[in-house]
């Protein structure tokens, strides 16, 4: 049900922000609702006189355990293998889900309590269960809308920002019996709990995703603003808990500065509600790590992409997007959507995903506010030249980039060209100001001057 | 004298203004006919592959100079971090580290480490402490992306820094000029070269959000260092019928009124 499309030419990015913006009250609204939480996070990062400091030394951290990927893995292996958990190891999503299947089958388990977790949207993981005939119910209030909706989620923080209060109202009363017409954030809010509550006393596994591993001590880290993620865990006999092999960090020290930078970054809070440090199960029951690759140790060998594997998935460079607040988050039609998901993406899936480095004005202000310091637009820039390189451009603009290209290489012919189309502005604006021109649909040409510079050049000064 | 395509064709009086200014403060100032266009539009579409005929050109029109000035923060940011020919030091595959690409390698161009500018160049080079101009009237400063983020032109909201600004600092030498401040000081207007049209629901929409917050507090004219970021608030000034204008920051450093 909920997959992101994804399927080129129709579908690309440019062709879904369009639609996106033909209601353009949403539009401001959606702008404004994530203006106002990048606006919470300056406020938050001004109260930290050491900010940047902060970020650069996250940044170095990652440096680190990016180039010491493998020993670190070993390393965290071993002691939560220490301590009594079982860590398994996935190359692929589709590895992944099917150690997720069997380790439910063998605990015959039918239903399972999910808390927020990217990797499995990426992995399609509750796609994938559901055609085997596991219920997931995902905890989290703002996925268990998307799910209701069978939307995927618009942003990785925010799974349903893109939904107003009375379009959830609406969600509630169609699948959770709420009364018509109510749209009470409080109301709503308790009705899910009611809703939940149920499934966290009856289901006997759940999964929860990893913000940090700590190779160290083998523990890792949770952070939800629901207390979803440990009330799904301390209830059920088996947790299972999925993680990106990048999720690392070295020593439980650094969970110091990397927890203040996250939700900081996030949505402009000093820590998440919750954040909940898991090391070992308790007597009787069973906790289980996935440690997934799915791209990443390719990415790794990428020297001028890698570092976007520092990442951890705070989605400032949404909230601060100009492109992503004004097309929304399905516009990406990928699970990580954004300025982040749109580096990561043609790492997965080059052809698929060729459309969204281009989604960008390289701006550059993702860059500003990642807290561990990805070069982001420089990135989206990068990708550009490799997947132009690589085939991936639409052959239009290939052709009209070669032309673009002879004319400004050679002088007498841009000069010549340059007259021309100054001429025909000048005496037939109907040639270039018509329909078939995307600049004129909503704007207006530059007025056109008799002569250019050089012309002025030639005649006044030499 | 650098003055790109766009400016050359659409907007003659911006290099003129430019070339006064320059004369003004003592600079012997000469621009080579044969230049044309630094290569952006193409590299920034994917196409830096393509760009070694401008290169080329552009190493063969400028590297004789002392200095390279141009007035569009853009373009030099563009020649700063991509300007690479053939023999001339830049890794296999595109790309290389920020900033810096060029200048090392056999015939190895010292452009990128000369070229301004024009605000930079006259806050940083020429150190302009006053101004003989005058512009009476309430005037919004459209800080362009690439000039304020890429050659740091001003400080960045993002980032918890002191804040500057060179084309602030300069404005205020002018006579009369009212500077209105904005609600997002440095958002982004949505030109970005090729995205203007490749991406033109966001494009408009994002230039649209500019304009509103411009005319939101009063602005009677929208100035900025780069042309193209301005070209496209034009586009959608002059679609609105409103009668505010966009002006470079040179014509109004350069004006007598």
């Amino acid at each position: 049900m909920k997959q992101h499309g994804g399927k080129p030419g129709k579908e690309d990015h440019a062709a879904l922000a369009d639609a996106f913006n033909k209601d353009e009250a949403r539009v401001n609204w959606h702008d404004e609702t994530l203006w106002w939480i990048r606006q919470k996070r300056d406020r938050a990062a001004h109260t930290i006189p050491e900010w940047e400091l902060l970020r650069e030394t996250a940044s170095r951290i990652k440096d680190n355990v990016l180039s010491n990927l493998g020993r670190y893995l070993e390393q965290f292996e071993a002691a939560a293998t220490a301590n009594g958990v079982t860590v398994h190891w996935a190359a692929d999503a589709a590895e992944h889900n099917a150690i997720v299947l069997s380790l439910l089958r063998r605990h015959g388990v039918d239903k399972m309590v999910k808390s927020k977790s990217m990797l499995t949207e990426e992995c399609h993981l509750n796609e994938f269960l559901q055609e085997q005939g596991v219920e997931v119910i995902d905890t989290d209030l703002g996925e268990r809308v998307v799910q209701l909706a069978e939307e995927p989620p618009s942003h990785i923080v925010l799974p349903c920002i893109h939904k107003k209060k009375e379009e959830i109202g609406e969600i509630f009363h169609e699948h959770l019996g709420t009364p018509a017409g109510n749209a009470d954030p409080q109301f709503l809010t308790h009705a899910a709990r009611l809703h939940l509550r149920e499934k966290f006393l009856t289901r006997r596994a759940a999964l929860t995703g990893i913000n940090f591993a700590v190779a160290e001590t083998g523990e890792f880290v949770v952070c939800t603003n629901e207390g979803n993620a440990d009330m799904g865990a301390h209830l059920a006999d088996v947790h299972i808990a999925c993680m990106g092999i990048e999720k690392l960090v070295p020593l439980k020290k650094h969970l110091g500065v990397f927890l203040r930078l996250l939700t900081r970054s996030a949505t402009g809070q000093p820590i998440t509600t919750y954040s909940s440090h898991f090391k070992k199960p308790r007597p009787g029951k069973e906790m289980h790590i996935v440690l997934v690759d799915n791209g990443r140790s390719v990415h790794l060998g990428r020297k001028e992409f890698r570092n976007s594997l520092k990442c951890i998935r705070c989605a400032a460079c949404f909230n601060t997007c100009p492109v992503y607040r004004r097309s929304g988050g399905h516009s990406y039609h990928t699970a990580v959507a954004g300025p982040i998901g749109s580096i990561l993406a043609p790492n997965l899936d080059r052809e698929k995903y060729a459309d969204l480095p281009f989604a960008s004005t390289l701006c550059g202000s993702c860059s500003n506010v990642c807290p561990v310091k990805i070069d982001i637009h420089e990135q989206l820039y990068k990708w550009r030249q490799v997947l132009v390189q690589s085939g991936h451009a639409p052959l239009a603009k290939r052709a009209a980039m070669k032309t673009m290209t002879w004319v400004l290489s050679n002088p007498s012919v841009y000069h010549g060209a340059g007259k021309m189309g100054r001429w025909f502005m000048l005496n037939a604006p109907f040639t270039v100001n018509n329909g078939m021109n995307p600049w004129y649909k909503q704007r207006d040409m530059p007025p056109v001057p008799k002569q250019s510079f050089g012309e002025w050049y030639k005649k006044n000064k030499k | 004298m650098f003055i790109p395509c766009y400016i050359d064709q659409f907007y003659p009086q911006v290099g003129i203004a430019t070339l006064e200014l320059l004369e003004k403060f003592g600079c012997e100032v000469v621009y080579p006919s044969s230049q044309t266009c630094c290569g952006q539009p193409m590299a920034n579409s994917g196409f830096e592959h393509l760009t070694k005929g401008c290169n080329d050109l552009f190493i063969k029109n400028f590297e004789e100079f002392d200095y390279i000035v141009s007035p569009s923060g853009s373009c030099v940011l563009h020649i700063k971090d991509h300007l690479h020919s053939e023999g001339v030091g830049v890794e296999a595959g595109g790309g290389g580290d920020h900033g810096g690409a060029g200048t090392e390698g056999g015939r190895g161009t010292t452009i990128p480490k000369k070229i301004y500018e024009l605000v930079e160049f006259m806050t940083d080079v020429l150190q302009v402490g006053e101004l003989e101009a005058s512009f009476p009237f309430k005037v919004g400063i459209h800080q362009s992306c690439h000039g304020q983020r890429g050659l740091k032109l001003a400080q960045m909201s993002e980032l918890m820094a002191a804040p500057f600004s060179k084309p602030e600092r300069l404005l205020k030498m002018v006579k009369g000029i009212e500077l209105i401040s904005l609600t997002r000081q440095d958002e982004c207007c949505g030109f970005g070269g090729t995205f203007c049209v490749a991406e033109e629901a966001v494009s408009v929409k994002m230039g649209k959000d500019r304009v509103a917050d411009h005319l939101h507090h009063g602005a009677e004219y929208i100035t900025g260092s780069d042309m193209s970021c301005l070209m496209h608030l034009e586009g959608i000034l002059h679609r609105q019928k409103s009668t505010v204008q966009v002006k470079h920051i040179a014509e109004i450093l350069n004006s007598r009124l």
